[in-house]
């Protein structure tokens, strides 16, 4: 409340036509996030499709667009069953509880250059939100796991948290790393730090933190933890279909059924969104300094060049090139899962404490003497810490290996052939 | 948030505190123990950010003015990392002793009483 | 009533009535999801009172982590015996509930007599802004950071250790 007043007096805007831009900003996020989850269910229906050489859904509406509203209509129509002796109370919070997360998360994401229409809040504490978010994100997970009164989703439930607990720690300090070049937790910041000059020497291009050597090895961990964190394959032991039937949702049917799938798709998009934002750069669709080639065209004399640039840079366009980003990012999740089979359940763990965490650390470390010391100390920290890393890693693998050697010996059993012999003279 | 009393931020950490203490005393199960030690650890949270917020306190006049700000939210900081450990190794001991007791209710945990 | 006075009413009400749910459910994951309720109202609290970091942070911290682990070890239990989560109904609760009255009363007698006066806040706007509270910390309680650091590097290998099946 008192946030609104401060913005409403710096912006000379009354506090009534504050509040409206709010829920404005609101019904955008939203809205968009609840209308597109169909759109995405048939984009992977038809994409796993045709990655695995089927056609897929294509009979309701052009290309099946409408398959997503007749699968909703059939979900509304089936029965609800709630199983006997569930805690109820919880059986029925825990869809909400999932759905939540994914309509909220969404709050700091800054979609284009326009203050007034995005992000919905642009506070200081912008990537912690995420974090925050993301992490009671699983609440629906357990809580529907463990209220189903069945072992199976209570296995489910139990992995989901564990998993949880493993890859947020890696997340946090992949997105750190990233902070510590911009120095603030504001996304809109980041942006702008991606949208100056590549490695402050290249004035035509941005620098996207995916081009930085830490912010490359920062985007590949975030990005394998995202997946971890939305549950999706290669990540999805908590409904692991071959194990656990469904996991979580094993004993859920109808529209609460139907809400789980909602929640992983939408959190599915929004942390595309977090990954555009945190290393693709936000809404500029090239990594190209487009009022700097815009000023060159005029000066190099091709001025019809000019405003295409800066159109294609601008305001009007970026909502689109973002919402471009978020595709793509939904359509490496779908890629993702037709690709990799599933990790068990050891190797998810070491993965993401042995693997995973130490990488997330080290990069912190290498991130922070760069910004003290500049690039040379920066390549010298990386061949040091790498080399101290191996060495640690193949320490404590190689007594393992030796322990896990088994000597495998021909022996030579001596074979009696008399009963089978006496078995076929009986038949 | 202004025009709120202080009073009012320490009347509801009094109570958090009291409901705290008071599940202390009457559940037997360690891990709602547990959470209500949590409760009345954010209790004492509330009230020292209240204190930062409106620095009412005797010690401003002992110590820089500019200081009560932020003391209070630096306390806070290192109760939630103590409160962080505090869990972690609470519920290790909890499964440890779930594991070699298969009981865990607290009145019959009684094994060191001579 | 002022308008912040009723959305402060409102979170304070959030609070007592899911601190007041800890305590009486029967059921150890209720009294854990009325917990998640009162951190996360508290969290809205805190960013209610400009503190930006503390209350994210008591979101992330607390109802991310704290609260995860209590639902983690609750999974683990009822996985083995799901009885021993419920209790009988427990007893000498009203001789803990004037006890618990008397400390409110106590408390609030000593608090509110001195306090009534305290209505304007005193403190900057930024005082709880990532910044300011990230230059307190990394400078004049830096000492203290590190030793919590330790704390609770000394935390995971304690609770390592004691979790750790033996052979």
């Amino acid at each position: 409340m008192e946030a609104t007043q401060l913005i409403a007096q710096a912006s000379q805007m009354s506090m009534t036509e504050e509040v409206l831009w709010a829920g404005l900003r609101i019904v955008i996020v939203v809205g968009f996030t609840l209308s597109i989850i169909p759109l995405i269910i048939w984009w992977e229906r038809r994409l796993l499709s045709w990655m695995q050489d089927r056609i897929g859904p294509n009979r309701v509406g052009p290309f099946g667009l409408l398959q997503p509203i007749a699968d909703g209509i059939k979900l509304f129509m089936k029965e609800e069953i709630v199983p006997a002796s569930v805690d109820r109370l919880i059986y029925m919070a825990a869809p909400a509880a999932a759905l939540l997360p994914a309509l909220i998360i969404g709050a700091t994401l800054p979609w284009g250059p326009n203050r007034l229409l995005t992000p919905i809040a642009d506070v200081d504490i912008g990537i912690l939100w995420v974090l925050a978010v993301s992490s009671f994100g699983i609440y629906g997970v357990m809580l529907g796991g463990w209220a189903s009164n069945n072992k199976y989703s209570l296995l489910g439930g139990l992995r989901s948290s564990a998993q949880l607990i493993s890859y947020e720690l890696a997340m946090g300090v992949a997105l750190y790393s990233v902070v510590l070049p911009t120095g603030s937790l504001r996304m809109t910041e980041v942006v702008a730090t991606q949208h100056e000059p590549l490695w402050g020497v290249v004035l035509w291009a941005q620098n996207w933190f995916i081009f930085t050597p830490y912010g490359l090895l920062a985007g590949v961990i975030f990005l394998i933890t995202m997946v971890a964190e939305t549950n999706r394959a290669p990540f999805d032991l908590p409904e692991a279909e071959s194990e656990l039937i469904g996991g979580f949702h094993t004993e859920y049917s109808s529209m609460k059924f139907a809400v789980f799938f909602m929640a992983e798709l939408g959190m599915m998009m929004l942390f595309s969104g977090v990954f555009a934002v945190m290393f693709l750069g936000g809404w500029s669709p090239l990594p190209l300094n487009w009022e700097y080639l815009a000023n060159q065209s005029d000066l190099a004399g091709v001025s019809w060049l000019s405003s295409p640039l800066l159109f294609i840079g601008g305001s009007a366009m970026a909502p689109v090139w973002f919402v471009a980003k978020l595709a793509v990012g939904v359509s490496c999740y779908i890629w993702l899962r037709a690709t990799l089979p599933r990790l068990r359940y050891d190797q998810l763990m070491a993965l993401g404490w042995k693997l995973l965490l130490p990488m997330a650390a080290l990069n912190f470390v290498v991130v922070a003497i760069w910004m003290l010391y500049g690039w040379w100390a920066f390549f010298g920290s990386v061949a040091v810490l790498a080399l101290l890393y191996f060495y640690v890693v193949a320490a404590i693998l190689k007594p393992r290996a030796e322990r896990d050697k088994v000597e495998i010996r021909l022996v030579d059993v001596p074979v009696s052939t008399a009963k089978t012999i006496e078995v076929g003279k009986e038949s | 948030m202004e025009g709120i009393p202080l009073a009012a931020y320490l009347s509801l950490g009094a109570v958090m505190f009291a409901i705290g203490a008071l599940g202390v005393v009457i559940r037997r199960n360690p891990i709602v123990i547990f959470m209500c030690i949590e409760l009345m650890l954010n209790a004492a949270n509330l009230t020292f950010l209240a204190f930062a917020r409106y620095h009412e306190t005797p010690l401003s006049r002992i110590i820089d003015p500019n200081d009560t700000y932020m003391t209070g939210q630096m306390a806070v900081i290192f109760v939630m990392a103590v409160a962080a450990a505090e869990v972690a190794i609470g519920l290790g001991i909890i499964m440890a002793i779930f594991r070699s007791r298969e009981e865990i209710d607290v009145d019959k945990l009684n094994l060191l009483r001579g | 009533m002022s308008q912040n006075l009723v959305l402060f009413v409102a979170l304070a009400v959030v609070v007592v009535v899911s601190a007041v749910g800890v305590i009486a459910t029967r059921h150890v994951m209720r009294s854990a999801l009325s917990l998640v309720v009162n951190f996360f109202t508290l969290g809205i609290l805190y960013l209610g009172m400009n503190l930006h970091l503390i209350g994210i942070g008591q979101i992330l911290v607390y109802t991310g982590l704290i609260m995860m682990l209590f639902l983690f070890c609750i999974l683990l239990l009822n996985l083995g015996a799901p009885q021993m989560l419920y209790e009988r109904s427990p007893i000498k609760v009203w001789a803990a509930v004037l006890v618990s009255g008397a400390l409110i009363v106590i408390v609030l007698s000593q608090v509110f007599l001195p306090m009534t006066g305290a209505i304007e806040t005193t403190a900057p706007d930024d005082y709880g802004r990532v910044r300011t509270v990230g230059n307190w910390l990394f400078n004049k309680w830096v000492y203290g950071f590190e030793i919590s650091s330790v704390l609770l590097l000394v935390g995971i290998v304690g609770s390592i250790l004691v979790a750790k099946r033996r052979g």
